[in-house]
């Protein structure tokens, strides 16, 4: 205490600065450094829980590559951003440029949109499980015999369960995406309008030089965000395919879930770990390219 | 004072203008129905969730809304189980201790690099944001290596410990915390307060619209989160609401009144509140989504 009470003022708000630190600097070290590094080390060795770590060098890359079930992985992964992500942006898009327009009960409107986000992605995906269900079960195929229509497979075939899974992630994220362009639109100022309107310039030609433009920032965020989601999607896909993981042959399987798959049912630790290092690359890799595309243009 | 940190875009998108008039011009018509309809899709798994729910077997396929015979059968069947309520106030304590930590200390951090001048605050600054890049999937394997190894699996603590700080959070109450005058702190160090006393009863109440915001994304992200405690959990005792709902689902197999019943019981108590709460949510997405 004495030797504290003989420092000078500056000194002893450092005394308490790296006080106030220690703990997080601490966690920060232990439970996000190290880790990330063990990762990396790990992606290099050969381990199964048990025995001892051994040294692999680039094996578990040179598996990864050759490994045909990967590269059907990549790709759905990359199924599930290529889709999501322009059909999530569209949708709210459109619900927010319109949202923002109405008044008439605004405030339900937009809570009724958000309902889905405040959802766990766990207990919606045995939601929609049920309504994929074939005929008698399911609401969906029922509606369409109902009409007339023939029946959709909609999670037991391999082209259409893919998209049948990443409804549901798209539905429950739309409502946060809807907040954000309002938002953004609602920053742009209202003197931009208002000179075109004395301008006499029609409604697409303004969203188009004036409301698009503007909204750049809030898009590019909204690209890079939900790109990051929709590239480590797994809730989902693990509720909806529990009776065949990924399945049917592999067709919904994306990144994360061969990565839990691997860890934890082959216990093939090393080999998960080459996997997350690569997740690791392709999520900095396409936000970086994002970021690069939207930003120069 | 404490409005002076809302963006002002989050406090234009909350300002009412609910206009009470339904429109008369007819593209305003057009736009409304279209938009009520949207809406109206957007809640019928809802709809249908819960409608499923009070409904027995043999009517369970039906396309009606309204149960022709209502039944609380399904609940009562689910509840007696006992699991459920295990499951619900483990999800609760967790989310609740996680939450407080991480709300703690995210601000304690973004106060201390905010308003702290010392050697090293820039570097650890940015260490402490560089972490942002590092997917959780890539550190699941060394977590669950650690507690294996110091015996965390199938505790709490176990589920709990790799959220109790946030990089997104100090960053968060960092850009808040500049909203913050140096003179306040000044005049508080002035009046003889300790750093701790001046960041707790004199910066903190400052900032308590970021710090309500941040609460409630913390809480959210888990109270539905998923891998991380399917993972390190294999005790059905320690589940959480999400993990123990797969479980229970996958065990009832074809007998979707009864999943219906349980996504109903995981989902509707954390709905009712976060609707109560969606001003405030809608709000601190809108002053913090855009700052990401």
């Amino acid at each position: 205490m004495n030797l504290y009470s003989r420092l000078s003022i500056e000194r002893k708000r450092t005394v308490w600065a790296w006080g106030f630190l220690a703990i997080p600097v601490t966690f920060y070290v232990v439970i996000r450094f190290y880790p990330t590094a063990d990762a990396f080390l790990l992606s290099f060795q050969n381990w199964n829980l048990l025995g001892q770590r051994s040294w692999a060098g680039w094996d578990n890359y040179v598996r990864l590559w050759n490994d045909p079930a990967f590269w059907q992985v990549f790709r759905n992964t990359f199924m599930y951003l290529i889709l999501g992500t322009p059909i999530s942006l569209v949708i709210s898009f459109v619900i927010a440029y319109h949202l923002d327009k109405t008044r008439f009960m605004h405030g339900l409107l937009r809570a009724l949109y958000f309902l889905p986000f405040l959802t766990t992605a766990v207990a919606m995906a045995w939601v929609w499980r049920w309504f994929y269900q074939p005929v008698p079960i399911g609401l969906f195929n029922n509606i369409l015999t109902n009409l007339g229509f023939t029946q959709v497979r909609f999670l037991n075939s391999t082209t259409n369960a893919l998209p049948s899974i990443l409804a549901p992630a798209i539905w429950a994220g739309l409502g946060f995406q809807i907040i954000i362009f309002m938002a953004g639109l609602r920053a742009i100022p209202q003197t931009y309008y208002e000179a075109a309107r004395i301008d006499g310039v029609s409604n697409w030609t303004i969203l188009h030089a004036i409301t698009l433009p503007l909204l750049k920032p809030t898009i590019v965020f909204l690209v890079v965000f939900s790109s990051i989601g929709f590239l480590r999607i797994f809730d989902q896909v693990f509720n909806m395919t529990t009776n065949d993981p990924g399945g049917p042959l592999n067709s919904t399987m994306p990144l994360v879930m061969m990565i839990y798959q691997t860890a934890f049912s082959s216990f093939s630790m090393g080999y998960a770990a080459a996997q997350t290092v690569v997740l690791f690359l392709v999520l900095l890799i396409v936000s970086l390219v994002q970021l690069r595309l939207l930003r120069d243009r | 004072m404490s409005e002076v940190s809302v963006r002002p875009s989050a406090d234009a998108l909350m300002r009412a203008e609910t206009a009470y008039r339904p429109p008369r011009d007819p593209v305003q018509i057009i736009r409304w129905t279209l938009l009520a309809m949207g809406a109206i899709v957007m809640v019928m798994p809802f709809v249908y969730m819960l409608s499923a729910s009070f409904k027995y077997p043999h009517e369970m396929f039906d396309l009606n809304i309204i149960p022709r015979e209502p039944t609380l059968e399904n609940y009562v069947y689910v509840l007696r189980d006992g699991r459920f309520l295990k499951w619900f106030v483990n999800s609760l304590i967790i989310a609740t201790c996680v939450t407080v930590s991480a709300v703690f200390f995210d601000s304690l951090v973004g106060y201390t690099l905010c308003k702290f001048k010392f050697r090293g605050r820039y570097l650890v600054f940015i260490a402490i944001l560089s972490t942002l890049m590092i997917p959780t999937e890539m550190l699941i394997l060394p977590w669950y290596m650690m507690s294996l190894h110091f015996g965390w699996l199938d505790t709490y603590w176990g589920i709990m410990f790799p959220g109790m700080m946030t990089a997104f959070g100090v960053f968060l109450m960092k850009q808040f915390f500049e909203t913050v005058p140096d003179d306040f702190i000044e005049a508080a160090r002035i009046d003889g307060l300790n750093e701790f006393q001046i960041w707790w009863s004199v910066a903190m109440p400052l900032v308590t619209p970021a710090l309500s915001a941040l609460a409630i994304f913390i809480f959210l992200g888990n109270w539905t989160a998923f891998i991380w405690p399917l993972i390190v959990t294999t005790r059905s005792e320690l589940y959480t609401l999400p993990v123990g709902l797969t479980t229970f689902s996958v065990e009832q197999s074809i007998q979707w009144e009864l999943i219906m019943t349980g996504a109903a019981l995981a989902t509707l108590p954390t709905l009712i509140v976060f609707l109560v709460l969606q001003r405030f949510i809608i709000r601190g997405i809108a002053m913090t989504g855009l700052k990401g």
